[in-house]
């Protein structure tokens, strides 16, 4: 029974002595820590995405209450949460401009050629290195799904070799963009809802030996709509910074020969093999 | 150093390749190629700016003319290798799997070659004319990187050179078109040898030479005294060719980490870069063809030729009678850093020293498992890296302890991977983990 | 060139085309090929062991490999990873095999499958397969069947040679075994061996330290397991203990296989044993009533089978050379103390396991000197 109680007594002996310490220490150490950057990192999204260009949300929280930058420079709060902690700070919320990724691409394995197969790591960098990957154009998505794995958000899915972005899970960080060895994945304005699905510069007979799906510039979208688009090159781009952006009436206007010019939906629609959109053709 | 300790230098690590393949081709004297209808000459081939183009479509050209001008000091002439008309700039696949711009001659059949430049007296000529005709001659290293010789042989004047290196190691398992070069002409190799010491105002220069090239060695040895040349011969060892590990293994000098071999007070050069500034010098003749192997198990007739700047492989492959069957593999290079090609389109550049094509049988896909930790590739790492730690970050994208463990160092030499009983990519993880870095750090 | 010729020549389509980063050629060995070899190289050792132990210690052999192979599937399975590729590199056969050699040759064959289980489950499946294992799985089993099992981890049947009514049974035997051999060979002429258990070299070591201490008895008593005619008998395997210890010669023979096969690193048996062989032989030298001398240290016991096979494990052991010495030398020393101090009789799997232990430690400190690193420190 003494055992018993000597023990019982050791332990909470102990414990008080180590708790007496560790608050002596606590005192002693503390970090001076300002409660307004709890506040905001609270109220920030806390994916860590990096899309701000700072190292995480604690970071951009300081920043923010250090008045370096203003809160609207978090690509993943929505206007109320940005306008919430330009409320809690009593600052101003700064410019929002939402911006969403978007791969300029159509090119699935039906539609872009292989000119070999590929043996080696499955990632988009490291088949950009080994001759320029196995597919037949060298501007398109690669298809190894770099982005997928990294994207913070879970927005980008690799369907049939291709990589497609779900536009409302997508908040714009750009993490994608960094990531492409090929420079596919765009940021686009979040409203823009038609895009030109083509990356590659090169002159029209070159992509359409390579791609079914390539833009080859013909110009028939600008005659349809000239202040929506642009041509640049050989391939033809959505004029984002034009208002209004195109829309399905643009689309079904321009009647894009290849399948190039395509609202997002219909992008999804069509790598998903949708037999009612195939049906509806 | 005696002569006879000098032997058989080697540096640490590295391996023997269990297929060496060289015997295919290195029987057969260099043939001259016949002339082709119609030549792509790859505007960009060289490191650093590509040379502008002086020629637009519809100008006739004669050989040896001024195609491409070098567009600053590192960059490098290009000219015509054959008499025709320009038929304009178009996109061929490169050697990397990008399109690159290239000038496409339509030949006369004539090969006419335009007034050549006028010959040099090496020994007596002034160094700034020996090497003014080398920048106009268009001279790269003809080894494999390309860079300009011209750079190369005008060393900043804070940095000492004392040793010229010739490179004549050809460690690369099938490829012989070095070998065969200093057999058939081994004066030219050691005019330029000595040429390019006059340069630099270095008295020692070296000849590597593997020890499995004993008559190259032999027919070296018989002018190398006239010349100031010592002939070395280099244990078989895979990356003996490797300009770190062959200053290592002829002077005993390391190369500092992420330095130039004139870090070690060393200049490096091809022999087949030799051969050609010998050309350029005494005859007067610019780099518009080089000497390339053309071989493998599938080709018919492997051996090498003489082949045209811009010559198509499909047509190199043709040359050489065809093929048996159907290659699971292109390889512009040897087997152990040779890129794979996707398309038969590429063409002979200054840089290609052999076009490689494997059997589908040795092209399988190898499934790659978890490091089992066996250490081989410590042992064969010619740098002294820990490629199996390497490879296990990188797969985890921690580049940061990437670069910590000296990634920036390898030479992708492949030993790594060849040894690897677990077919890890490890050169594969290298390259990936090297673009990232440099990404990073722009 | 004429017309008919140009037409024969084959050309190239490029349908085949494979791409992939350089090197373009590949050496021919594989883990495959490398566990192949390691159960070809453990071949003698096996053959010893059913020699000196009958079909018993086959038996286990058998079962115990099978029962790692059919665990690794099983966890497979449950993880959802490829089952056949995963058995199809042969290392858990390995592992199944060395845990039979480091069993006793009577052992029941539930034991086998508990040690199947704690090999493939807790010494490798649960670190993430082949490769990410600390421990050697099969040392993981031994050591823990042992100290949950202990009665069962030391019973010892005797091997073929070795008899209770021979004349130097009393070093081998209880009293009690060789009175009932003694009375009933003397009526049936039957030796019932079966149930008879006798004690290993190491064993007799031990205990008699612990009942004699530092007398004079206890060096005749060393003298005597060490005398130059059992030493013989040690190096060919007539001695009691695990399947896989028995011959020395045996697994000789496999670690000349390994080293010829560029398997192991030959430093790690040489220093460990070397490392055995010089510290007993100080002790041996300075205080011989403490411990017999050091060859035979070097011929019984685990000290080979480890040595060989277990201390070079490619997964546990260090990647560079130098860390390799220290790596089998630390083996060495915590075996010799554990052999002279220890409670236990043997030390070898313990001292392994220990150093396993420390092998991140051993990388981190032994590496090379990166190529081109001296002018930048000077």
């Amino acid at each position: 029974m003494s055992t018993i109680t000597l023990a019982i007594i050791l332990m909470a002996g102990t414990g008080l002595v180590l708790g007496i310490v560790i608050g002596i220490f606590a005192k002693l150490f503390r970090v001076e820590s300002d409660p307004r950057v709890d506040l905001v990192t609270e109220l920030l999204p806390g994916a860590n995405c990096g899309g701000c260009g700072m190292a995480g949300c604690s970071d951009f929280a300081k920043a923010v209450v250090a008045g370096q930058v203003p809160p609207s420079k978090c690509p993943v709060s929505s206007s109320e949460q940005v306008s919430a902690i330009a409320r809690a700070l009593g600052i101003e919320a700064g410019e929002s401009f939402k911006q969403k990724a978007v791969v300029l691409c159509g090119g699935d394995r039906e539609q872009t050629m292989r000119l070999a197969s590929y043996n080696g790591v499955a990632d988009c960098v490291s088949a950009s290195l080994v001759a320029g990957g196995p597919k037949g154009c060298t501007y398109g998505c690669l298809g190894m799904g770099s982005c997928a794995r990294k994207c913070p958000f879970g927005a980008i899915e690799m369907i049939n070799g291709l990589a497609v972005i779900h536009k409302e899970l997508c908040v714009g960080c750009g993490t994608c963009v960094a990531v492409c060895p090929r420079n596919v994945i765009k940021l686009v304005p979040a409203d823009a809802d038609v895009h030109v699905y083509c990356n590659s510069p090169l002159k029209a007979p070159a992509k359409r030996q390579v791609c079914k799906v390539a833009c080859i510039g013909c110009r028939k979208c600008q005659k349809a709509a000239p202040e929506k688009f642009v041509i640049e090159g050989f391939k033809a781009t959505v004029n984002y910074a034009n208002s209004p952006l195109p829309t399905q009436e643009d689309v079904q206007a321009a009647g894009c020969p290849t399948g190039a010019l395509l609202s997002a939906e219909e992008h999804l629609r069509i790598e998903k093999h949708d037999p009612e959109w195939s049906a509806e053709k | 150093m005696s002569k006879s300790s000098r032997n058989v230098m080697s540096f640490g690590g590295g391996i023997h390749p269990s297929v060496d393949g060289k015997s295919l081709s290195s029987g057969s004297a260099v043939r001259k190629a016949p002339l082709l209808d119609r030549y792509t000459v790859v505007i960009s081939e060289s490191v650093g700016k590509p040379p502008k183009p002086v020629v637009k479509a519809g100008d006739e050209v004669k050989k040896y003319q001024l195609i491409a001008a070098a567009d600053g000091f590192v960059s490098a002439n290009l000219h015509a290798p054959t008499s025709g008309r320009v038929v304009g700039i178009v996109d061929v696949p490169g050697a990397m799997g990008t399109s690159v711009p290239a000038i496409q001659i339509e030949s006369d059949g004539k090969d006419e070659p335009c007034e050549p430049m006028p010959a040099l007296e090496w020994r007596s000529a002034p160094v700034a004319d020996l090497l003014k005709r080398i920048t106009d001659g268009g001279i790269v290293g003809m080894g494999g990187a390309a860079f300009p010789t011209h750079v190369k042989l005008s060393p900043p004047p804070e940095k000492e050179v004392d040793t010229l290196i010739l490179n004549g190691a050809e460690c690369e398992p099938y490829l012989t078109a070095d070998h065969r070069l200093m057999l058939e002409q081994p004066e030219a190799v050691l005019e330029g040898a000595a040429i390019s010491a006059r340069i630099l105002g270095v008295k020692n220069i070296f000849l590597g030479v593997e020890v499995n090239k004993l008559d190259a060695i032999e027919a070296l040895n018989k002018r190398a005294g006239d010349f100031g040349v010592t002939v070395v011969g280099l244990k078989v060892q895979y990356p003996q060719g490797s300009e770190k590990q062959l200053i290592k293994a002829i002077t005993g000098r390391e190369v500092p980490t992420g330095g130039l071999p004139m870090d070690a007070h060393c200049v490096v050069q091809n022999v087949g870069t030799a051969a050609a500034i010998a050309d350029a010098v005494l005859r007067g003749i610019p780099l518009v063809e080089r000497i390339t192997t053309i071989t493998g198990e599938v080709v018919k007739n492997p051996g090498n030729w003489l082949l045209k700047l811009g010559t198509p492989v499909i047509k190199a492959i043709e040359f050489a009678g065809g093929v048996t069957e159907e290659p699971g593999k292109l390889i512009m290079g040897g087997p152990m850093m040779g890129f794979a090609q996707r398309s038969f389109d590429v063409t002979i550049c200054k840089n290609s020293s052999g076009v490689l094509l494997l059997p589908v049988s040795r092209s399988i896909a190898y499934d790659s498992t978890g490091c089992i930790r066996c250490g081989r590739c410590v042992q064969v790492c010619p740098m002294n890296l820990l490629p199996c730690l390497l490879g296990n970050v990188i797969e985890s994208e921690r580049f940061d302890l990437a670069a910590q463990n000296h990634v920036m160092d390898c030479i992708e030499c492949g030993s790594c991977a060849y040894v690897c009983p677990a077919h890890r990519p490890l050169v594969q993880h290298m390259r990936r983990a090297k673009a990232e870095i440099r990404k990073r750090k722009k | 060139m004429s017309e008919e010729i140009k037409n024969e020549i084959k050309l190239p389509t490029g349908s085949q085309l494979v791409l992939s980063s350089s090197p373009h050629i590949k050496d021919s060995d594989s883990v495959r090929r490398i566990m192949y070899k390691v159960l070809l190289a453990l071949l003698p050792a096996c053959a010893a062991g059913i020699y000196f132990f009958g079909w018993r210690a086959a038996l286990v052999m058998v079962l115990t490999m099978v029962f790692c192979v059919g665990v690794e599937a099983l966890w497979c399975w449950l993880a959802k990873k490829p089952v056949c590729g995963t058995i199809s590199d042969g290392s858990a056969a390995v592992t199944g095999l060395l845990l039979a050699l480091n069993l006793p040759p009577n052992i029941p064959i539930w034991v086998c499958l508990i040690g199947a289980f704690l090999a493939i489950w807790l010494g490798k499946q649960v670190f993430g397969g082949i490769g990410n294992n600390p421990f050697n799985p099969a040392l993981v089993a031994r050591v823990g069947l042992l100290i949950a099992l202990p009665a069962l981890m030391t019973w010892w049947s005797p091997a073929r040679g070795m008899s209770p009514t021979s004349e130097d049974a009393e070093l081998w035997y209880s009293p009690s075994t060789i009175r009932a051999a003694k009375s009933v060979d003397t009526v049936t002429h039957a030796t019932p061996l079966d149930a008879v258990s006798c004690a290993t070299p190491l064993g007799v070591v031990s205990t008699t330290k612990k009942i004699m201490g530092k007398s004079i008895e206890a060096q005749e008593n060393f003298a005597a397991v060490a005398s130059n005619e059992q030493m013989v008998r040690y190096f060919l395997g007539c001695k009691a203990g695990c399947i896989g210890e028995t011959s020395v010669l045996a697994l000789l023979i496999g670690g000349v296989i390994l080293v010829l096969c560029k398997l192991i690193n030959w430093r790690v048996p040489v220093v460990f044993v070397g490392t055995v062989a010089v510290f007993t032989g100080i002790v041996n030298y300075f205080c011989p009533g403490v411990t017999p001398p050091p060859l035979f240290h070097i011929l019984t016991g685990g000290l080979m089978l480890g040595a060989i096979f277990m201390a070079t494990d490619m997964v546990t052991s260090p990647i560079t050379s130098t860390g390799c010495i220290v790596f089998a030398f630390g083996c060495g020393i915590i075996t010799s103390v554990i052999r002279i101090w220890g409670n236990y009789p043997e030390g070898v799997s313990f001292s392994i396991l220990f150093m396993n232990a420390l092998v991140p430690l051993i990388d981190r400190f032994c590496t090379v000197r990166p190529f081109g690193y001296v002018a930048k420190r000077g």
